[in-house]
């Protein structure tokens, strides 16, 4: 989806990246991200692969919109939930 | 630095989602009401096209069509990838599935219809089929096994450029890619010189503009003059880029306008594209139900012929056609609904023998797909905006 979800660096590693998704931790490249990025940063994870670094002063409504999305059940509520719970993509 | 995520998913009863819930209300109000001005001022019905099913969702989520003027039209264009995945394509998937390779693909691919059967039939007669989040998952997969691994790559240039990534990190012998890879703008310029649509102006999807930059729509406003305005996803971004998109409508001005400044720059992400141009080109193709549209296919360089599973396997697909006897899909209207000239509602099937559970066409069964999208929320969702007296009227009126 265009979408995409906002993580949170916990550890890199080389190319790939553990990310906490509100408690859920995986893995995600870090190949094609478009500034250089840090434990602690955001960023918008698309398919497995960090997109965008999310700069420190978006971090706290970026967030927002998402737990705003995320307390729903419907259709966009339900798409981030499946990407938040898939497998982790690895290396 | 603390890596612990500074917030838990809040609980939240289910009609939250039929709110229309703005940060700032009375910003959302004076948007509103600048486009009522200026639908007013142009004194004809407006439409309007995106082409990314966040975009629709959230539009169709947070109701902003019944606070829209009614003579604006934001129409949904073939905004969906996995709706645009051609029949063939997908048979190409099945056939090589049948000659006993995994095929790896995205959750949405595995019920989207082929020519005889999806993906998910496929796997119940016993073809290996796996849902994957991400190209890397594909790749993990080929070196757990000695078998050949086939990602069915869909997607739009976004997309792709994640499966270039993985072509360029040296993935094993036995994994080959089907690149069902869809590059948006050629299919822009399709739909806007389509007699019927009569489209205005088109809304970019501001998180695939990130990797691509603004600057990629010049091309399409020169050829088309039509505007096109990059917006974000959250309902203020959407209904600020819908005013400047009908401000440029309104005075004849065809140029490309960032309304996503945060996010979008006019050259993109480079090095990403790059890479997504070392590994693929592009070449004409069908999408599903609309047209065939030049250069619009984002298909392997020879270079890349190694890594290519149309090069690794004999596909042939008449054996399969062979078998295809009349079905539903034929009065299916998907194509007319991503082209903008109808709507689901317009479709005999929506909501009876086309459902969600029961798909017949592609737009039912992506969580990104127009049919979906209007079945889950309808067209107009009733919304508790809590309007203001002068608001009254307007609210609901769709």
């Amino acid at each position: 989806m265009c979408l995409g979800v906002v993580g949170q660096i916990a550890a890199i590693e080389g190319l790939v990246a553990t990310v906490d998704f509100w408690g859920t931790r995986k893995k995600v490249r870090l190949d094609i991200v478009d500034e250089p990025v840090q434990v602690g940063d955001y960023i918008l994870n698309h398919v497995g692969f960090a997109i965008r670094r999310i700069p420190h002063e978006e971090v706290e409504e970026t967030l927002a919109f998402y737990e705003e999305l995320l307390g729903a059940s419907d259709l966009l509520a339900r798409d981030l939930r499946a990407e938040l719970a898939t497998s982790d993509p690895g290396g | 630095m603390d890596a612990t995520p500074r917030a838990r998913l809040p609980a939240a009863p289910d009609d939250e989602a039929k709110k229309l819930r703005f940060r700032d209300p009375q910003r959302a109000r004076t948007l509103t009401r600048r486009l009522e001005q200026l639908c007013d001022a142009a004194g004809r019905p407006v439409s309007v096209m995106h082409v990314c099913g966040s975009h629709e969702q959230a539009i169709a989520r947070f109701g902003l069509r019944s606070i829209l003027p009614p003579r604006l039209n934001v129409i949904m264009g073939p905004g969906c990838p996995v709706c645009v995945t051609d029949l063939p394509e997908v048979d190409e998937a099945i056939v090589i599935a049948q000659q006993g390779a995994v095929v790896a693909t995205y959750g949405d691919m595995l019920r989207v219809p082929g020519t005889v059967q999806s993906l998910a039939e496929a796997q119940a007669e016993g073809a290996d089929v796996r849902v994957v989040y991400s190209p890397a998952d594909a790749v993990a997969l080929a070196r757990q096994t000695d078998r050949q691994v086939v990602f069915f790559a869909t997607g739009f240039e976004t997309t792709a450029v994640a499966s270039a990534a993985v072509i360029l990190a040296a993935p094993p012998a036995n994994f080959s890619v089907l690149s069902a890879h869809k590059y948006i703008p050629p299919a822009m310029e399709i739909v806007a010189e389509m007699p019927d649509t009569q489209v205005e102006g088109f809304l970019a999807a501001g998180n695939a503009a990130t990797i691509t930059g603004w600057r990629i729509f010049e091309r399409f406003v020169e050829r088309h003059g039509l505007p096109v305005v990059v917006g974000g996803f959250e309902p203020l971004d959407i209904l600020a880029a819908l005013v400047k998109l009908v401000e440029l409508v309104g005075a004849g001005e065809a140029r490309v306008v960032n309304a996503y400044r945060r996010c979008c720059t006019a050259e993109g992400n480079v090095p990403a594209q790059r890479m997504l141009w070392k590994v693929f080109r592009t070449m004409g193709g069908q999408w599903r139900g609309i047209a065939h549209i030049p250069n619009s296919n984002i298909r392997l360089r020879d270079e890349y012929a190694w890594v290519d599973a149309r090069k690794r396997f004999d596909i042939d697909l008449t054996g399969l056609w062979q078998s295809a006897g009349p079905s539903l899909v034929q009065r299916c209207i998907c194509g007319n609904i991503m082209a903008g000239i109808a709507r689901p509602a317009d479709c005999d099937l929506f909501g009876k023998e086309c459902t969600p559970e029961t798909p017949v066409g592609a737009c039912m069964v992506s969580s990104e797909g127009t049919c979906k999208i209007w079945h889950e929320y309808g067209g107009f969702p009733a919304v508790s905006f809590a309007p203001r007296p002068a608001d009254a009227q307007r609210v609901g009126n769709g």
